[in-house]
């Protein structure tokens, strides 16, 4: 049951990119590009996927475990330190230059040929590159 | 306004976001998780964070071969992916170290984190979104490089 609902969850969120355009790199770099033809559409997208979850929070504060058994994941704990900005700030600026983020970039594996399969395996790369820092650093401290 | 006055871009993107959010309150509401991208595929790859790994697997699964499968019964759809190879490379590395720093992208803190109001995940969008269009601003406007 577990893996249905993640395998359908997986499903939904592909389909749901590949519905509002976001697979497309060209809407994407389209609402960055607010000194050019700017492209509102993300924000449409964002605004529909916000709606929901903000239910689906509201229900689950309610019931503290999840249908399936498993705890509901508590907020985190609200740091803002230089890995949330830097990193986020690093994101932002791979996310312009190809105009993918991680969700699109996988959901377009199917049909996004060369270049999308090189962005993905050099994400893959960026995040075990993280990892090895990550280690070197917690072996260092 | 009518319906027909909306640009059918924006209420695709309506609909697909509706979509996402559903896809991230089922995940949530049945098996405890958060829907982001980068921690899922990040945390397949180093074994840590929440979820197990089949349930990644399987996750990961129906967000590559939904949507292929899509494309191959109804045609592809419009796609500019750069032709500039390096380039991609570049921005993918930049993507994948920066979204395990952050712990999180536009799935995993845009979505999820600012629809439970955490000040954490709105700092984090605020600065990918600020970052993004400044890097896009001088990389396609003064160096005209994408």
């Amino acid at each position: 049951m577990r893996l249905l609902v993640s395998s359908v969850s997986g499903a939904l969120f592909g389909l749901g990119l590949l519905l509002s355009g976001m697979t497309d790199t060209a809407k994407v770099q389209g609402w960055l590009d607010i000194a050019g033809n700017w492209d509102p559409t993300l924000a449409f997208v964002l605004g529909g996927a916000i709606l929901p979850m903000v239910l689906a929070w509201r229900i689950a504060a309610r019931r503290r475990t999840a249908v399936l058994g498993e705890p509901i994941p508590p907020m985190p704990e609200q740091i803002i330190d230089a890995r949330l900005l830097g990193g986020s700030a690093l994101f932002g600026i791979g996310w312009a230059l190809a105009g993918f983020c991680p969700g699109p970039a996988l959901a377009s594996l199917g049909w996004s040929g060369v270049g999308g399969t090189a962005f993905v395996l050099a994400m893959i790369a960026g995040m075990i590159c993280y990892q090895f820092v990550q280690r070197r650093a917690v072996l260092t401290a | 306004m009518s319906l027909t006055a909306i640009p059918q871009d924006w209420l695709f993107g309506l609909a697909g976001g509706l979509m996402i959010g559903l896809a991230a309150a089922v995940l949530l509401l049945f098996n405890g998780r958060i829907l982001g991208a980068s921690g899922i595929l990040g945390s397949t790859l180093d074994g840590a964070g929440q979820g197990t790994s089949d349930e990644r697997l399987t996750f990961l699964g129906g967000l590559i071969g939904a949507p292929a499968l899509a494309v191959a019964l109804l045609g592809a759809p419009q796609t500019h992916v750069s032709g500039d190879v390096p380039l991609l490379i570049i921005a993918g590395l930049l993507v994948g170290f920066g979204t395990r720093l952050a712990n999180g992208c536009t799935s995993g803190h845009g979505v999820c984190g600012m629809s439970r109001f955490s000040i954490r995940s709105i700092a984090a969008t605020v600065v990918y979104l600020a970052a993004g269009m400044i890097a896009f601003y001088l990389a396609r406007h003064i160096l005209g490089a994408i």
